[in-house]
């Protein structure tokens, strides 16, 4: 796993595989058709607009909602085909932080951080105190063992809730918003553990953001969602390219172009003006 | 052409209640069905788990918390009823049988249920406070991720809990009414009543009386605490829906704990029991 090389694409097995993925909300359909694969040790960042479907697409990769079509691969394995135990042994391979960080609020940080050692593993008490404290020093979270979560800042609630997602020493990282609601240098400090996660132990990570800077900075490769349909994928350096290029004419380039760098005016904003503000108006008028 | 139009939504409206009902009984039946299959798979199988810290926590939170109230409470219940009773009862120069009519009221039904009602405003609606506030802090997420079961982790010790303290808080409860006509008869009623109440009230009770009330109280236990986890975790949409869940919880808990007393009274009625 440490192994890897630098340049990207690291390795071509997919550990993650979503295949033609549909699901519907009250006849809605939130995710339309979504295919997507993410490689062993890269970092993919799916973006996307409020709304577009990403966290959606994130729960299904952890087994959290289900297709109502197509399916969600992991390590090979369609989760729709597992029984209890066997998603149970998936998830084991697998940690996920919350936008919320999503700690137990009845227990301290460390006991969050013990609690999945304790369940899942045979180690005795001492080890898994030395455990926790390694992963609470990772996130930079050591003195904080003892502390209840309502007594923690939101940046800390997330680094403890990461330290807890490593605690089995996962094969894959899922990030669902992680530096939402966090100042800067917070924000700044949670991109670089996502990356030094990624590189010092190897870990696939998926990270579901609408934060461009923080996206910019972690991303091997990315996606991006637009209402329910996978867009575009590619490496970090073609997104590069088309934010930093000139609008071409082409809806989708431009699409893209204007999220990545968060123009008021573009593709999005005039679709969303043109839904027939007018017959809306006339028919306001039609129905008095 | 109007009235059949109403006529026909109000069938539509009886039948989409009637199968939400159902739905709302199977969903409980199911999670009752996955209580007790964890259960057993904790007594019988070494790899799961059951935490009996939790279980504990759980006990202090629902039973030992609430002994005040229900003291305070069945008290009352028993002042009210011999002051109910007696002027009745005078008519006919038969006072001293407060003592009698108290053992069986209380012990078979007023204890265990008044003690279901208290319980279902103190402790259910906390617990769905208390697992809606979790959905939505994403913890059950959180839980099911990390390979956890929120059924053995969260449900079982609250229901196991609220089981067991429900039988040892309507214990107290039947005494506690007993007590509160005592009390009464000491201080309002005369020597006529409270003189040999305590005997009165033994010779008049039978053990199945008393076994009666606490199955009873047992399964008012399982029912205000499986309403609790199951409104609690399907809470939707934040802090409305945990405000939402708490509410139905004590609603549907009041319903299920007299339509269920309402059932054992006819059955036991029924076979003279």
């Amino acid at each position: 796993m440490s192994e890897l090389p630098d340049n990207l694409p690291r390795g071509d097995d997919a550990v993650i595989r979503v295949v033609d993925l549909v699901k519907r909300y009250d006849g809605r359909a939130v995710l339309d058709g979504v295919n997507l694969e993410v490689r062993r040790g890269e970092t993919l960042v799916i973006m996307g607009g409020s709304g577009c479907g990403k966290s959606t697409l994130l729960r299904h990769m952890i087994g959290s909602i289900w297709p109502d079509e197509g399916r969600v691969e992991l390590f090979g394995q369609d989760l729709g085909a597992l029984d209890q135990e066997g998603l149970d042994g998936i998830r084991k391979r697998f940690g996920i932080l919350f936008q919320s960080g999503a700690l137990f609020n009845s227990m301290t940080v460390g006991e969050n951080v013990a609690l999945p050692l304790k369940e899942h593993t045979d180690l005795d008490d001492d080890t898994i105190q030395i455990m926790v404290t390694i992963k609470l020093e990772l996130v930079g979270l050591r003195q904080a063992a003892d502390r209840m979560p309502s007594e923690i800042s939101g940046g800390m609630k997330k680094r403890a809730g990461l330290a807890r997602a490593i605690a089995l020493d996962p094969e894959i990282l899922f990030y669902d918003e992680p530096s939402a609601g966090l100042d800067p240098v917070t924000s700044a400090e949670i991109d670089q553990l996502i990356i030094d996660l990624s590189r010092k132990l190897g870990v696939t990570s998926v990270v579901v953001t609408h934060e461009m800077d923080s996206a910019f900075s972690i991303a091997d490769r990315m996606a991006m969602l637009d209402k329910g349909r996978m867009l575009k994928i590619a490496p970090r350096s073609e997104f590069e390219q088309i934010r930093d290029g000139e609008p071409t004419g082409d809806e989708m380039g431009d699409l893209i172009r204007q999220f990545l760098r968060g123009d008021s005016h573009g593709p999005i904003t005039r679709r969303r003006l043109s839904t027939g503000y007018e017959e809306d108006i006339l028919e306001a008028a039609g129905g008095r | 052409m109007s009235t059949e139009g109403k006529g026909h939504d109000f069938v539509e409206f009886l039948g989409a209640k009637l199968l939400g009902g159902f739905v709302y009984a199977g969903g409980m039946a199911l999670l009752l069905g996955a209580a007790i299959n964890e259960v057993f798979r904790g007594l019988f199988s070494p790899k799961v788990r059951l935490s009996g810290r939790a279980m504990a926590d759980q006990m202090v939170r629902v039973g030992v918390r609430s002994v005040g109230i229900v003291v305070l409470v069945q008290l009352f219940i028993g002042v009210i009823l011999a002051l109910q009773i007696a002027p009745p009862l005078s008519t006919f120069k038969q006072e001293a049988m407060i003592a009698n009519i108290i053992g069986i009221a209380g012990f078979r039904m007023l204890g265990p249920i008044i003690t279901a009602v208290v319980l279902s405003g103190f402790a259910g609606a906390s617990i769905a406070a208390e697992l809606g506030t979790m959905v939505v802090a994403e913890e059950i997420e959180a839980l099911e991720a990390t390979a956890l079961s929120p059924v053995r982790f969260l449900v079982v010790p609250r229901v196991v809990a609220t089981f067991l303290m429900m039988i040892l808080l309507a214990i107290i409860a039947d005494w506690m009414i007993a007590v509160g006509g005592y009390i009464t008869s000491r201080v309002v009623l005369g020597p006529g009543v409270y003189e040999g109440y305590f005997e009165r009230m033994r010779d008049q009770l039978r053990y199945r009386d008393f076994i009666t009330g606490l199955v009873q109280a047992g399964v008012f236990g399982i029912l205000i605490s499986l309403i609790a986890c199951y409104e609690g975790l399907k809470v939707k949409g934040g802090a409305e829906g945990v405000g939402r869940a708490t509410t139905m919880t004590v609603v549907y808990s009041i319903v299920a704990i007299i339509s269920a007393a309402c059932v054992f009274t006819v059955v036991f009625y029924v076979f003279d029991w």
